[in-house]
């Protein structure tokens, strides 16, 4: 039994998720082999080869996968996947785009975003935004899986030294082509991997209120995050989104301000160790899962808990 | 230009699921049913395409029992000219689904084939990409913006991990859509008793040549783990001193 991991990152370097999913690999046991695809990516590959476990990384280094494009990415891992019993990806923007489209291509009914694992052939996964969990069992040969990030501890990103192995890139198909790119700039920690969080709702008010946020965060090393009301109101752009269907987080502690809490964003992030509730509405639902909740308004309370925390 | 959306009929979004007593799924018995609100987004866009010029018709397909009829309606309210069920009483997962769109979309050769990024009962996150493999077309998944250039191109903004992303992709083409592509209309009155004079054309697996028989086994559902409810603190002071001191996370 062999594992291939598909490895997230962005030329330079590995980005964390890509450790979670080798820990999934890790729980269904056998080898595991990594696949850097990308362009002038060998740094990446170098530091591929030192997480904890993995006995190969295969570096696929081409103009194809300058950007990881879904059809010639997915063609690659196509080609790879028959000496494979699993080939998993983290359920990020780059593993949802790319592995159902080689999983078809394999004849393959993908296992998206699993939260365990319970054999080599069984799985666990939320569904109804985390408001059911099931568990799924494959008979495909090859099984396709995506993994929820902070469902698994991660692997150490040090410790092992695989062999670096190169693989011939699979071609150019000629569908897409990569434009261009607006991210978001913070200094701030990765939204799905800070182990504090801070959040805002519609009850933000505004874009600009969101620096109030801000300087929170500032004090506690946090990443910012929104609720989707937040988002679809422009307040933020739509990487800050924590919910069902936007990024899933599981931080030591998750503060919930201005939001109200629908299952929605609570399928986000009900899995933080700690959640905190700031809102003035004392029936919102996001009392129900917090575990210290402030009725309040934000306005003052916000300031009032930078203050407090600069003591 | 023919543009195909595709609809699927799902628990509505405000509707708090129980987990039947059994294990085998969830109660969508007596449950009021919606179309996924992804899918909504879809045909918005598809119908936004034809008023501004651009589709000559738009093609609303569902798949699953009769009562997905009632979704396929909604869409031809909402401005979808004629409607196609997949008429099967099998649980549907989105290999089954990417195949029997494949085969609707080998008959009626759309150029642009819209789905919502993510059905939010299995969410999944498959059947779009699924569909674009399996008929050897273009994909862009997670679209927040859809610019169709004239010389059989479109450019796609796409929302990813750390922002936007924009892709240019040859047509014919998949996208799937994010929640910023648009926001979906509220059908009017006239339009609904409109829409129930369109065509709906019935189909079946065995009539389009696919298998739709399911690949996963679902062992077991359950309910996730409760959170308990905490408790009330009375001011900014007491909350930083608990999290200082008793929870001790900061």
């Amino acid at each position: 039994m062999t594992n291939l991991v598909l490895v997230e990152h962005d030329n330079s370097a590995v980005k964390s998720a890509t450790l979670h999913a080798v820990a999934a690999a890790q729980k269904i046991g056998g080898d595991i082999h990594l696949l850097v695809a990308g362009q002038n990516c060998r740094a990446v590959a170098d530091e591929a080869a030192k997480i904890a476990g993995v006995s190969k990384v295969l570096l696929a280094d081409d103009a194809a996968y300058a950007s990881r494009l879904a059809e010639n990415t997915a063609k690659l891992i196509v080609g790879l996947a028959p000496s494979y019993s699993h080939v998993l990806a983290a359920t990020t923007a780059m593993g949802k785009n790319v592995m159902p489209r080689a999983a078809a291509l394999l004849d393959v009914q993908q296992i998206s975003d699993i939260s365990g694992v319970e054999s080599a052939d069984t799985f666990v996964r939320t569904i109804y935004a985390g408001n059911a969990v099931a568990t799924v069992q494959s008979a495909d040969k090859v099984k396709v899986i995506t993994v929820r990030p902070t469902a698994f501890e991660a692997a150490a990103a040090t410790g092992g030294s695989a062999a670096i192995e190169n693989v011939a890139a699979a071609g150019e198909t000629g569908l897409a082509a990569f434009v261009g790119q607006e991210l978001s700039k913070s200094e701030r920690p990765e939204l799905t991997s800070a182990r504090i969080v801070i959040s805002g709702g519609r009850g933000m008010q505004s874009g600009d209120n969101f620096h109030m946020l801000e300087k929170v965060a500032d004090k506690l090393n946090a990443a910012v995050g929104a609720s989707r009301a937040a988002v679809d109101a422009g307040f933020v752009p739509n990487d800050y989104q924590v919910g069902q269907t936007g990024k899933i987080v599981a931080p030591e502690l998750y503060i919930a301000v201005g939001i109200s809490g629908a299952i929605q964003h609570l399928a986000g992030m009900k899995d933080s160790k700690v959640i905190v509730a700031i809102n003035k509405d004392e029936d919102a639902p996001i009392f129900q899962v917090a575990d210290y909740g402030l009725v309040a308004d934000l306005f003052q309370a916000v300031p009032e808990l930078e203050q407090a925390l600069s003591k | 230009m023919k543009v195909l959306v595709a609809v699927k009929r799902v628990v509505d979004f405000n509707v708090k699921v129980r987990v039947k007593a059994d294990g085998t799924g969830v109660e969508t018995a007596n449950v009021k049913m919606s179309m996924n609100p992804f899918d909504e987004i879809g045909v918005e866009e598809a119908v936004r395409l034809k008023e501004g010029g651009k589709a000559t018709e738009v093609i609303a397909v569902s798949l699953g029992p009769t009562q997905c009829q009632e979704t396929i309606r909604t869409a031809l309210a909402m401005g979808a000219d004629r409607g196609i069920h997949v008429q099967t009483d099998v649980e549907l997962q989105p290999l089954a689904v990417a195949k029997l769109l494949k085969a609707v979309v080998d008959k009626e050769q759309p150029q642009l084939c819209i789905l919502g990024k993510q059905a939010i009962d299995d969410d999944a996150n498959q059947t779009g990409q699924m569909l674009s493999a399996l008929l050897g077309w273009s994909q862009a998944t997670f679209a927040s913006k859809l610019v169709i250039n004239g010389d059989g191109t479109a450019n796609v903004t796409r929302e990813v991990d750390g922002g936007l992303e924009t892709i240019q992709v040859k047509m014919p083409l998949v996208i799937t859509t994010d929640l910023r592509l648009n926001e979906p209309r509220y059908a009017s009155l006239p339009n609904i008793m409109k829409a129930k004079k369109k065509p709906i054309e019935q189909v079946t697996p065995e009539a389009l040549g696919v298998d739709p028989a399911p690949r996963l086994k679902t062992l077991k559902v359950v309910e996730p783990p409760k959170r308990k409810a905490g408790v009330k603190v009375k001011s900014v002071a007491e909350l930083v001193d608990k999290l200082r001191n008793e929870a001790k996370v900061i």
